[in-house]
């Protein structure tokens, strides 16, 4: 069987490997490339060498969306996580309508990003404008928004994958610890919290990403205003690219430099918590 | 167990095939190379007969659709979208040329372009906004010199040139200034706190501000909301401050030292500039500090309901205004005084930005098609009617002198030219680059707003065009 397996390999896994190549593979190398040229559409592109990647440190909005990004990144994923885990732990309890209340909190994940951003803006801004604000008077507010609205939309998506980790607690675990005098801090720090970890891990890593990446959201609420100063990096990266004439390749190398910090984060914090994961 | 085999290989390999046909389809649309593979393998499989046959069909579609080719216009004027489809439809109808017209959102167009040029479909039609954006696309430029479009056109101030090619033809002539609501002006006239009686001794800043002011004074009396309509900071709007209103400054300073564009600019004018925006910010309907949300819909909006008594744009708003319910007759416009000196014979700012290119790397027949097409735009009745009167344009051609214009603003800003007063170029096409814009709208925003202070106009206004302009020439 086993060998059966092996001679077919390539007839299965063609299809799928072809597509991952068009897809992905290519697209990947054509960029990386472009990322050393110079160009106006990405057919005629001109080889200029490491000239984009000295030209991006002359450009200070990217530095700045670099550190409002990881500032953002922190923020989120501290408090989507808090938020998910807390509502998950509520929604285990047996509360009465607790199926409801999952699907309520696990809606918004179904709207896109961008109608989210601007339903948050109509929202927000009808807020401030009591104190006749907007989202764009100040980086803050953008700030702020930015959180609010990503709560709203991911911890409900968390919150499934908490739910699904703790009841996947043994019971007698529980039992036992309880047996032993535990009270309900010392049950959530020393049981529940260690055995939920992988799920920990999974929730790190997507609104790690998912934050560091952010565009959709960033466009549709503030689109990088005032004077790009809550402007992210994905955003920053689209606006070079696009917005400015003859940057076209420098936006390019930014977005290589953007692919290896994701890729050295991600799998840093993987390492991290990976580290922490207990056996039953 | 040969069996189980055999027939496992088979399911793979009908599974790759679909998938692969799978992929042919769904990629047609963005490239034409993998379909034609696709294409190729099945009639490989089929009998010589059948391959003999699909050889032939192909041939004969493919001189079908070559023997006549298509246009693919890339619009810039948002206002004119659906004017433009219909047009489109219209010539295709009568000469079965199929034409799609694609118009880019507000503020969006320079990537859009940079995006559908990159396609195997790219435009074969698209605009430049001037010498700043030909610089970019000369390349794809197809020399007009030698077209028809060309030889229709009134003078050669309206092409654009690169050397002795012409690269760029202006299809619209366009004014700007503030346009002002008569009948609430008229009624300011017969109060007796009104400073001026009458529109023609608004002839400087100075009496521009003293009425502004006045208005918003007696606002509640008026039954307006403020003397301007908001000065919106949304991409909407923003052009309309950090390109528009940016030009006055640019061209008295061009005009004090003779030139007609630079590497560096002084600022000499900026003072002034300050003024008027000021102006703007504070005699407004609305607090400075929500601008950074209100769009070009908004202001439209607060002009035609006779919120606001000024609004600055430009010709193409009649289209907007008169949708909206405002009366010609109650439209009138006043050139954008800054207090430079010698302002009371300054008229309305003219010019054009916007110029037909013909995409160079688009196929003969293709080419072709698009110049029958302005062509067409330019000298028959359908094109020449609805570019005149449905979309209010001044086209520079020669068969439009039979169409006179409807539009009011267009026939105010004649007057003014008749009238003896000196027209204001459109300097802001030498503006350095789209980036300069967008850094001196943001820091107007900031100052309106409070969060910033005039020093950052500054520097954005003269730091940035330096820093700019080195960085677009180099």
């Amino acid at each position: 069987m086993e060998k059966a397996i092996k001679r077919y390999f390539p007839i299965f896994a063609l299809p799928t490997l072809l597509a991952f190549t068009i897809g992905f593979i290519l697209p990947f190398i054509l960029g990386v490339y472009l990322s050393f040229c110079e160009f106006t559409t990405v057919t005629d592109a001109r080889f200029v060498g490491l000239k984009n990647y000295i030209r991006i440190w002359g450009d200070s909005t990217f530095i700045h969306s670099l550190w409002y990004t990881a500032l953002f990144t922190i923020v989120s994923v501290l408090a989507i996580n808090i938020l998910a885990f807390a509502v998950a732990m509520l929604l285990t309890k047996g509360i009465k309508g607790t199926n409801l209340f999952r699907t309520v909190f696990f809606m918004p994940n179904l709207i896109g990003g961008i109608i989210l951003g601007y339903i948050w803006q109509l929202i927000l801004n009808g807020v401030l404008a009591y104190w006749e604000r907007t989202l764009t008077y100040n980086s803050a507010y953008g700030f702020w928004g930015l959180v609010i609205l990503m709560c709203w939309q991911q911890v409900g998506y968390m919150m499934i994958i908490y739910i699904a980790g703790i009841q996947n607690i043994p019971g007698d675990l529980i039992e036992a610890a309880k047996i032993d005098g535990a009270n309900n801090r010392q049950l959530l720090r020393h049981v529940t919290l260690p055995m939920v970890m992988p799920s920990i891990t999974i929730c790190s890593f997507l609104t790690l990403t998912n934050s560091f990446k952010l565009f959709d959201q960033n466009l549709a609420l503030t689109a990088g205003e005032p004077s790009n100063k809550s402007e992210m990096l994905a955003l920053n990266i689209y606006n070079t690219f696009y917005g400015r004439n003859g940057w076209e390749g420098v936006g390019q190398a930014k977005a290589v430099i953007f692919f290896i910090l994701v890729a050295v984060i991600a799998v840093i914090q993987l390492r991290a918590t990976r580290d922490k994961e207990v056996q039953a | 167990m040969m069996k189980k085999k055999l027939l496992s290989a088979v399911l793979g390999a009908a599974m790759a095939a679909s998938l692969l046909t799978g992929c042919g389809g769904s990629e047609s649309s963005q490239t034409e190379a993998p379909a034609a593979d696709t294409k190729t393998e099945e009639t490989a499989a089929a009998d010589t007969a059948a391959k003999t046959e699909g050889a032939e069909t192909e041939t004969a579609g493919e001189t079908a659709s070559t023997g006549t080719g298509k246009v693919y216009y890339l619009n810039f004027k948002p206002e004119a979208a659906q004017q433009w489809e219909d047009l489109a439809a219209k010539y295709t109808e009568e000469t079965g040329v199929e034409v799609s017209v694609q118009t880019a959102a507000s503020g969006t167009y320079e990537s859009t372009l940079k995006s559908e040029m990159a396609k195997s479909e790219a435009p074969t039609l698209f605009q430049v906004n001037g010498p700043v954006g030909l610089a970019t696309w000369k390349d794809y430029c197809y020399d007009l010199s030698g077209s028809e479009v060309y030889a229709q056109l009134k003078s050669d101030d309206f092409a654009l040139k690169d050397g002795d090619e012409v690269k760029g033809i202006a299809y619209v002539v366009e004014t700007y200034g503030i346009i002002y609501n008569a009948d609430i002006l008229n009624d300011y006239f017969t109060k007796d706190y009104a400073v001026v009686k009458s529109v023609d001794e608004i002839n400087s800043f100075d009496s521009l501000k003293a009425v502004a002011d006045s208005i918003q004074e007696n606002a509640d009396d008026l039954g307006v909301k403020g003397a301007f309509t908001s000065a919106g900071m949304d991409s909407s709007s923003d052009w309309r401050f950090k390109t528009h209103l940016a030009n006055l400054p640019i061209y008295y300073e061009y005009q004090a030292d003779g030139i007609g564009s630079t590497e560096a600019i002084k600022g000499t004018y900026l003072e002034n500039y300050k003024n008027i925006w000021d102006l703007y910010i504070t005699d407004s309907v609305c607090a400075p500090s929500l601008l950074s949300s209100k769009t070009g819909e908004d202001a439209t909006a607060e002009f035609a309901l006779g919120e606001a008594v000024f609004y600055q744009n430009g010709t193409w708003a009649y289209t907007d205004l008169s949708d909206n319910g405002m009366a010609d007759e109650s439209l009138g416009m006043l050139p954008i005084y800054i207090g430079a000196e010698g302002e009371e014979n300054q008229g309305l700012c003219t010019g054009s930005e916007n110029y037909w290119c013909v995409n160079k790397n688009a196929s003969a027949e293709d080419i072709q098609a698009t110049l029958d097409f302005l062509n067409w735009c330019v000298t028959s009745y359908d094109g020449c009617d609805t570019l005149a009167y449905t979309m209010g344009f001044v086209c520079p051609f020669k068969e439009f002198d039979n169409y006179p214009a409807a539009n009011p603003l267009v026939n105010i800003a004649n007057d003014y030219v008749s009238s003896g007063k000196t027209s204001v170029a459109w300097t802001f096409t030498t503006m350095p680059s789209e980036n300069w814009k967008n850094v001196l709208g943001s820091a107007l925003l900031e100052y309106a707003q409070g969060t910033g202070d005039w020093a950052a106009v500054e520097t954005a206004f003269v730091d940035g065009w330096a820093s700019e302009y080195a960085a677009a020439n180099n």
